[in-house]
């Protein structure tokens, strides 16, 4: 028999300091809502890991840590996807110019992995530009058996 | 808790035993710092055991991966001991597991500097 909370849906919004501090609450805040909803320890990690990266993302390299930016923080769980999105009010960056950090040229570049995790560990991602600026990640988790 | 440090003296082989989170702020600059401060001290073997790392992130990662191109830039060799799964898995799939030496054991990673 499933797990009845998985059909049950839960809904989280949070307007988030540009502090590493909010790094580690949006991450406890997504996986406690993760875990009602019945997701096991590794995919647990994977969530945690991924909100933690895009986080990061927000805050140091879109907010750049300025006190009077917010990180908007959501995660919307209903009976078929855990999604989660998380907005920044900086400059923006273009997604689809962002080096490949698998490439032979970048591997020993100490940094650019963040967003290929956030890949690796999610079903789906979608990376937009905001009006009138700011990025916003989108990033889902299927509720259903793989 | 953060990260914690603590370095011991094999014969020439300097050992760090890291425990904790590594991940931007204070545990991946704590690991920076620390790798900065032997290879200025002319610390050429340096084994890194994450056995009791508990999490990892993108910029511990960056960190992992700076040190070993700061050391080796400077003469130096540093080598991994005990990856957690999670640490192994995160190493793996950034293609980084081959870029390091990779042990188990501490006897034979502290052997294979000679």
């Amino acid at each position: 028999m499933r797990d009845p909370a998985r059909h049950e849906s839960e809904t989280v919004e949070r307007f988030l300091d540009s502090t590493l501090d909010s790094v580690d609450h949006a991450e406890e805040l997504a996986v406690a809502v993760a875990q009602r909803a019945g997701f096991d320890e590794e995919e647990l990690l994977k969530i945690g890991m991924a909100v933690r990266e895009s986080m990061v993302n927000a805050v140091v390299h879109g907010n750049r840590y300025n006190a009077n930016k917010r990180v908007r923080f959501s995660v919307v769980k209903n009976s078929e996807r855990f999604t989660i999105r998380i907005a920044d009010e900086g400059d923006g960056f273009d997604y689809e110019q962002l080096p490949d950090p698998l490439a032979q040229e970048n591997l020993l570049r100490g940094s650019g992995r963040g967003i290929f995790l956030i890949r690796s560990f999610m079903d789906e991602l979608e990376v937009r530009r905001l009006e009138p600026g700011g990025m916003e990640f989108i990033m889902v988790k299927y509720m259903g058996p793989k | 808790m953060s990260v914690k440090l603590n370095t011991r003296q094999v014969g020439d082989v300097s050992v760090v035993d890291v425990a904790g989170r590594i991940t931007l702020g204070e545990g991946s600059s704590a690991l920076r710092d620390a790798l900065r401060d032997m290879v200025t001290k002319n610390q050429k073997k340096i084994l890194l055991n994450l056995g009791d790392v508990s999490y990892i992130d993108s910029s511990g990662i960056g960190e992992l991966v700076s040190g070993f191109t700061t050391v080796t830039n400077s003469g130096g060799q540093l080598k991994l001991l005990n990856l957690t799964k999670r640490v192994k898995d995160l190493l793996q799939i950034t293609k980084l597991y081959t870029v390091f030496d990779v042990h188990e054991d501490e006897a034979g990673a502290i052997r294979s500097f000679a």
